[in-house]
């Protein structure tokens, strides 16, 4: 009985696994994906470059907030960034905040430290109807909420192909117009979005050149933060919660050794 | 085994005493957790149990003091989430020790049942206890499912549309449950609050099966690698010190990798689509559960019919119920069935390609590597199961677990 029964097994084994690799080939195909590139932040004990992420700030003020909320962050959230009080309030001098006044009128006022970013539009309807019938998406978890990250991003902001580098293949393929913006690491490659960064789009204060890539990858180091700002802590407290468990599973394991030693 | 317990403890405290007389916690623990004469020959993957309780715990635990920070209401959930991530003390902590320790209960519970599964721990005496197991793991499912919808994500919404869609393949009452369902007639305020109501819930019904669980197996006692019953005082340990010990060895060592994930890599068991709010009027390219269901969803994908996907995926774990029957052998541990403990390995292999099919488009390739899959699963079961208890001769077992152990340590 025992000799079929191997030969069944062998059989089923050597198809299952000829299935997986084919099914992995497969797999492997198609779609450019972003390159990976690396980030301050990365890593079990990577931060947020506060310098990066501060003139990442200044190109989604100048730049993004034109059309993309940031609505779950407060102004107040940007003094983690290693600015002070008095700093923040300098950024948001200018900023008008929609309110209502004691009587219940409708007034704008300075923005406080503890408001929420301003929203570009009052609200979704209003957006999508000034940007061809598409709101834009807010950007608070936008590093998260997107597979590939914060490499996914970077790729979107630098990935533009003007209309005459495009190959007439790629035009037939996709149907791409004059008028449509053309991504490489958009899925389906028309974007809604004309490509939002250029050079010296804005001006560091640091000195720094505001190439294209300087922006993106900035704005990028922004973003990551403000969808996560809590994220340092975390690798700290990670830290240390794994050394604690480490030694207390070491001491248990001398205890349980000391404990079976009459038994083994 | 139970009549082996010996006499009953006494208390030198007074007050230890006193309450023990009228109600007799004490003497309980003293007999089930202390004394409780445990087979000695436990490998690591005795430690499961107690890890999967202690998931439990911290999963309450965590989840108690996320509902006190939790809004269950459709155009506020998704904020009330980032609000605890972002301004809630150390509420990022709580929200990924919960939302990873789904992902790490289940690695648990799988790995247990698992282990109950090669060395036939589900055969009689403990074939109630198995299907309480059973119960245990519908429950964790029903209750992860409806805890993925509260934050009122894309994969939330959509995840949620597309489960319990599926009741709506019940022929003639179909739609009018999943409308009750719903609480309306689309998934919305109603369907939130109430799978939050049910997501506090079911983790206490959880609680109560455990306690089942625990009471059907301190009746015979743990089965044991070997899978043959304890003959005496010389094949067992008292649980404590011997095995708490090893328990709280393995517990740590379960928590470190854990904690990896927690702290280091929180998002990486979860779908990015999570982090876009719920939007009924968008439907993600790729609608995916989390991990521990891709297996079932392939297998719920591979029946090209409605109703027969419903049914394939229920049954899935509907066999397990009556595993303790479709199982014909004799003998319960892999250890001593030479050609089962291979199958036992297919068994997962195949699991693992169900998960892999479950986690891709159904398409291409992807269609027919489910189907062949589910039916290695259901075959496995139904068809190779009772025929190989038959057929197969198994090795012969040793005389005591005192003396296999001891052989080993000589040898």
């Amino acid at each position: 009985m025992r000799k079929p029964m191997k030969k069944m097994l062998v059989t089923a084994a050597v198809a299952l696994s000829a299935l997986t690799a084919g099914v992995a080939a497969i797999a492997a195909d198609a779609e450019e994906h972003p390159p990976h590139r690396h980030w301050h932040f990365q890593g079990p004990f990577g931060t947020y470059d506060r310098a990066a992420a501060q003139r990442g700030y200044q190109v989604y003020a100048e730049v993004c907030a034109a059309c993309h909320s940031l609505q779950l962050l407060a102004y107040r959230n940007l003094e983690e960034l290693g600015l002070t009080e008095n700093q923040v309030k300098g950024l948001i001098k200018d900023i008008q905040i929609p309110d209502l006044n004691d009587d219940g009128q409708p007034i704008e006022r300075p923005a406080r430290p503890s408001d929420r970013f301003k929203r570009p539009f009052p609200n979704e309807a209003a957006a999508a109807a000034a940007n061809n019938g598409k709101a834009p998406p807010d950007l608070s978890v936008i590093v998260k909420a997107r597979e590939g990250g914060p490499d996914y991003i970077y790729g979107i902001l630098t990935g533009y192909v003007p209309y005459d580098k495009l190959t007439p293949e790629q035009i037939k393929a996709f149907s791409v117009t004059k008028d449509d913006n053309f991504n490489k690491y958009f899925p389906g490659h028309k974007i809604g979005m004309p490509p939002p960064l250029g050079d010296d789009k804005v001006t560091y204060a640091d000195g720094t050149k505001a190439t294209t890539d300087q922006e993106a990858s900035d704005v990028v180091e922004f973003l990551a933060w403000a969808s996560e700002p809590h994220m340092e802590a975390r690798k700290r407290t990670g830290v240390r919660v794994i050394l604690f468990l480490l030694a207390m599973a070491g001491f248990l394991y001398a205890v349980k050794r000391m404990v079976w030693a009459d038994k083994h | 085994m139970a009549s082996s317990h010996g006499t009953p403890p006494v208390f030198n405290n007074k007050v230890i005493a006193w309450i023990d007389h009228r109600l007799p916690i004490f003497s309980y623990i003293e007999k089930e957790y202390h004394t409780f004469p445990t087979p000695r020959n436990f490998n690591y993957f005795w430690n499961f149990g107690a890890i999967a309780t202690v998931m439990l715990v911290l999963m309450i635990v965590t989840g108690i003091v996320l509902a006190t920070n939790y809004t269950p209401h459709v155009t506020m959930a998704f904020d009330s989430v980032e609000r605890i991530m972002r301004d809630v003390p150390s509420g990022w902590l709580i929200r990924y020790l919960h939302m990873t320790g789904a992902s790490f209960f289940f690695i648990a519970v799988y790995i247990h049942i698992f282990r109950g599964m090669y060395y036939g721990s589900y055969k009689a005496p403990r074939e109630l206890l198995w299907i309480l197991g059973v119960i245990i793991l519908l429950l964790m499912m029903a209750t992860a499912f409806m805890g993925y919808v509260l934050p009122w994500g894309q994969m939330s919404f959509w995840g949620a549309t597309v489960i319990t869609s599926l009741f709506g393949a019940i022929p003639v009452v179909g739609d009018s449950i999943v409308t009750w369902l719903w609480g309306g007639f689309a998934i919305d305020n109603p369907t939130l609050n109430r799978f939050f109501a049910l997501h506090y819930l079911l983790p206490f019904v959880i609680v109560a099966v455990v306690a089942l669980h625990v009471v059907a197996l301190h009746v015979h006692g743990s089965n044991n690698p070997l899978g043959i019953d304890p003959k005496g005082p010389q094949d067992t340990v008292p649980f404590h010190p011997y095995y708490t010990m090893k328990d709280g060895f393995g517990v740590a060592v379960f928590l470190i990798i854990y904690a990896g994930f927690a702290f280091f890599a929180p998002d990486s068991l979860g779908d990015p689509a999570n982090y876009i709010p719920a939007n009924p009027l968008v439907t993600p390219t790729h609608i995916v559960p989390e991990w521990y269901f891709l297996p079932f969803y392939a297998i719920l994908r591979a029946v090209p019919d409605k109703l027969g996907g419903v049914l394939a995926m229920f049954g899935s774990i509907g066999v397990l119920f009556i595993l303790p029957w479709l199982d014909t052998s004799r003998v319960r541990s892999c250890t001593f069935r030479p050609i089962y403990k291979w199958f036992m390995l297919v068994l997962v292999i195949d699991v693992f390609v169900l998960g892999y099919c479950g986690a891709n488009p159904p398409e291409g390739y992807f269609v027919p590597l489910s189907q062949v899959a589910t039916l290695y699963y259901f075959f496995h079961f139904l068809i190779l199961l009772p025929v190989l208890g038959k057929i197969e001769r198994p090795l012969p077992l040793p005389p005591s677990i005192a003396d296999a152990v001891l052989k080993k340590k000589a040898g």
